[in-house]
């Protein structure tokens, strides 16, 4: 090796072990030994991110909604039934369960490699309570610096009676979350009567606590700390990034090299990045964007509202902190939506599933019928010679009216059918048993096994029906 | 003990491959939250809830629990479930029940366990009958198919279970009929045609099964022009030639076919029958 190149090797590695000590230097992460207390600054993304979090008023406001005399939506656990404004789900249709659990996956899915994690930033209930929580206590408390002078100093009777009040209007909050819960799975007049008049199940009880611990555990107190090490959606969603993933960054081509104004300017050579840290200061994880992409960003874009309202004052361009993605941040060509795949094999799995849920709703049936064939004994031979076999038939009426419905058999030549000479009653929103005898001449009827359908059809309304297959056992 | 000039605080005072030492640091505070309070459920668990095994007894908790107590809890709920149709059919006859679909889907479905409990025994788990191997064992009848030997009816259904049936055929071998008689006989209902058999008549067989071969439902004498047997053997011709030769519940034969159905009305209560009956009935064949 020459001297030469021995010089080169060794000054590549001084470059090498500077840079690791440069970015331990930087290496910071929030595990939760400050408190995050960040600036409320106004601007586009904040005004959005308040109507985007407002979807949550539907969970407060949702159970109270009334149709044709009872609750819109309820999800009647104890009675096994769904009720979605005139659709009744029952057990059987919960095949569509999956689907939606499968539409918001991929929602999630397709939006975060799209646009990053806009459900962390703008929908995310943690991020919503949280929100409204920091909000309540600037209004309490006052602006950052006021509230960490507040925490630190002594217990006097104004902390006292800051610090109850806030805890107050915490706890309003955080028991109306839980009553709001379990409004969907109960009548929700009902639920407010009987949980103040010590009559609600305790259950209920059980679960409007849990919620109410929970919210002022999460919202409260762990806040950003839920999302770092608590949730695993974070974690799923900060993988489904790509190099056009369009996100909150920092365009360190214009902000660098970053420093102060001087007397009110950018020192010639300088970058755009006046190094005032409000990016920082309204982060409600407390990360430094200008780091880059890091686990810690839910994409929330309020640093895009504190750079741009600190550009404006500076007279510079907005946009210093902008959406864009890491190939664009390289000077690459952004590549359109339809070239590329990861996106499209998620909006086409998105559309599978919507396309299944809205086969399931406009193909739920009102009416259902199960048949059972009896096995003790298998078949019985009649005085006529002729073989008889005994069924238990199930009528499920999906419609909240009664109705009636004829049951035929057929399948075998002579077949006949005992117990449903009278039109069948089906009791609504259930099923209802019935027994019923098949018999088939002794001669027509086959050895062993063969296969029948029994047919239901509605009486009063024709277009009702349903069959089911069932078997016919012979000597 | 060594001098403590660990950075990291105090140790133990072991040290371990010259470096390694280990602190005598507090447990995290969840993990002594979670002790703490551990004990207290413990604690409490033992003055709520039956514990502590004493000489003769054991605590009782103050809350009263008991298994047996939440058995019986259970239990009344199912029975509370049970009531409104339980008093309908007592306040029901039989063939009342059967009127109701609701109330007779009930019957066949909660009686499923009396008849189990009483009638299975004999009948077959779902009231099958018995097909023998031996055709000179008496098997018990099917309560499924459409033949009945004292009627169909769901009247006649609960008097059978109430009084039970002793039914008699008398023994026709030795001095009444031939070997070669009662084979002519068994071969005629063997293949349906007993009523064309002039020995039918002139035996006297006509006095009880009827000069249609058709069987008495007052006398419980079977009929002997259908497809049902009641002494079903895999050998049937040999089982009819049996039961000709040596009769049915008749004293003067000790090789008499021996089928009695027992008096239920001491051991099952009025709507246990009721019920029972609306079970057989419901079984396939009732009329």
């Amino acid at each position: 090796m020459t001297q030469a190149a021995e010089e080169k090797t060794e000054s590549h590695q001084e470059q090498y072990a500077n840079d690791i000590y440069a970015e331990i230097a930087n290496w910071h992460v929030n595990t939760g030994d400050e408190k995050i207390h960040a600036k409320r600054v106004p601007g586009r993304w904040r005004r959005l991110k308040w109507i985007t979090q407002s979807v949550w008023l539907i969970f407060f406001l949702g159970p109270y909604l009334r149709w044709h005399g009872r609750q819109a939506v309820l999800f009647d656990i104890p009675n096994r039934q769904f009720h979605i404004f005139d659709i009744t789900v029952l057990p059987q249709d919960v095949w569509m369960l999956s689907l939606v659990l499968l539409f918001f996956a991929m929602l999630l899915a397709a939006v975060t490699s799209i646009a990053g994690r806009v459900y962390c930033g703008f929908f995310c209930f943690q991020t919503a309570w949280t929100d409204v929580f920091t909000w309540l206590e600037e209004k309490i408390e006052g602006p950052p610096a006021k509230r960490r002078k507040l925490e630190d100093g002594p217990w006097t009777g104004e902390k006292i009676r800051k610090l109850g009040l806030k805890w107050f209007i915490w706890l309003v909050i955080a028991v109306l979350t839980g009553i709001s819960f379990v409004a969907w799975f109960t009548d929700a007049f009902q639920l407010w009567h009987d949980l103040f008049t010590g009559q609600a199940s305790g259950v209920a009880y059980f679960v409007v606590g849990l919620f109410t611990v929970g919210t002022l555990t999460l919202a409260g107190k762990l806040r950003e700390q839920a999302c770092f090490w608590l949730c695993p959606y974070a974690r799923i969603q900060g993988v489904m990034y790509d190099k056009e993933t369009i996100l909150p960054t920092y365009d360190f081509n214009r902000g660098e090299p970053r420093g102060r104004l001087k007397k009110g300017k950018i020192p010639e050579g300088q970058g755009d990045c006046i190094d005032c840290r409000q990016c920082v200061a309204v982060c409600p994880t407390g990360i430094d964007i200008r780091m880059g992409q890091q686990e810690g960003c839910i994409t929330c874009a309020l640093c895009i509202d504190a750079c741009n309202t600190v550009m404006e004052k500076i007279g510079r361009p907005k946009g210093l902190i902008r959406y864009a993605s890491l190939d664009e941040m390289e000077g690459k060509h952004q590549l359109p939506l339809y070239r590329r795949p990861r996106p499209l094999i998620y909006l086409g799995i998105l559309l599978l599933a919507v396309t299944g849920i809205l086969y399931g709703l406009t193909h739920l049936g009102t009416i259902d019928l199960k048949v059972l064939h009896d096995r003790a004994p298998l078949f019985v031979q009649l005085s006529d010679g002729s073989v008889q076999n005994k069924y238990r038939i199930k009528i499920l009426n999906k419609t909240d009216k009664d109705f009636h419905v004829r049951l035929t058999v057929e399948g075998l030549p002579g077949i006949s059918l005992r117990g449903a000479e009278k039109p069948l009653y089906a009791r609504k929103g259930g099923d209802t048993s019935y027994t019923v005898y098949v018999k088939v001449p002794g001669e027509k009827a086959p050895s062993g096994r063969s296969s029948i359908t029994f047919k239901a059809k509605g009486i009063e309304d024709p277009t009702k029906e349903a069959d089911y297959e069932s078997m016919f056992f012979a000597p | 003990m060594s001098e403590n000039n660990n950075p990291h605080g105090q140790t133990t005072g072991h040290v371990w491959d010259e470096t390694l030492a280990e602190l005598t640091n507090q447990p995290p505070k969840w993990w002594m939250i979670g002790l703490h309070a551990s004990w207290i459920l413990v604690l409490v668990y033992g003055i709520y809830y039956p514990m502590w095994p004493l000489v003769s007894t054991h605590t009782k908790g103050i809350a009263g629990w008991t298994a047996v107590g939440e058995y019986k809890k259970d239990l009344a709920e199912v029975e509370n479930i049970r009531a409104p149709y339980e008093a309908k059919i007592h306040k029901l006859s039989a063939a009342q029940i059967l009127q109701d679909n609701q109330l007779k889907e009930y019957v066949t479905r909660s009686a499923k366990v009396l008849f189990g409990d009483n009638c299975a025994a004999c009948h077959g788990s779902g009231g099958q009958g018995s097909i023998v191997d031996d055709p000179t064992q008496s098997g018990f009848p099917s309560l499924a198919d459409d033949d009945w030997l004292y009627g169909g009816k769901i009247e006649t259904i609960v008097q059978t279970i109430t009084g039970g049936r002793h039914g008699m055929m008398p023994k026709m071998g030795g001095n009444q009929l031939t070997a070669a008689e009662i084979d002519k006989l068994a071969n005629a209902i063997y293949n349906g045609t007993i009523t064309k058999e002039p020995l039918f008549m002139a035996k006297g067989c006509v006095g009880c099964h009827g000069p249609d071969a058709k069987g008495m439902q007052a006398l419980g004498s079977a009929n002997l022009t259908d497809k049902i047997w009641r002494f079903r053997a895999k050998d049937q011709l040999a089982s009819i030639k049996y039961t000709i030769t040596h009769g049915v519940n008749d004293p003067s034969d000790p090789k008499t076919r021996n089928a009695v159905m027992p008096s239920w009305k001491g051991r099952l209560t009025e709507d246990q029958i009721k019920k029972l009956a609306v079970y057989v009935h419901e079984l396939g064949g009732g009329q």
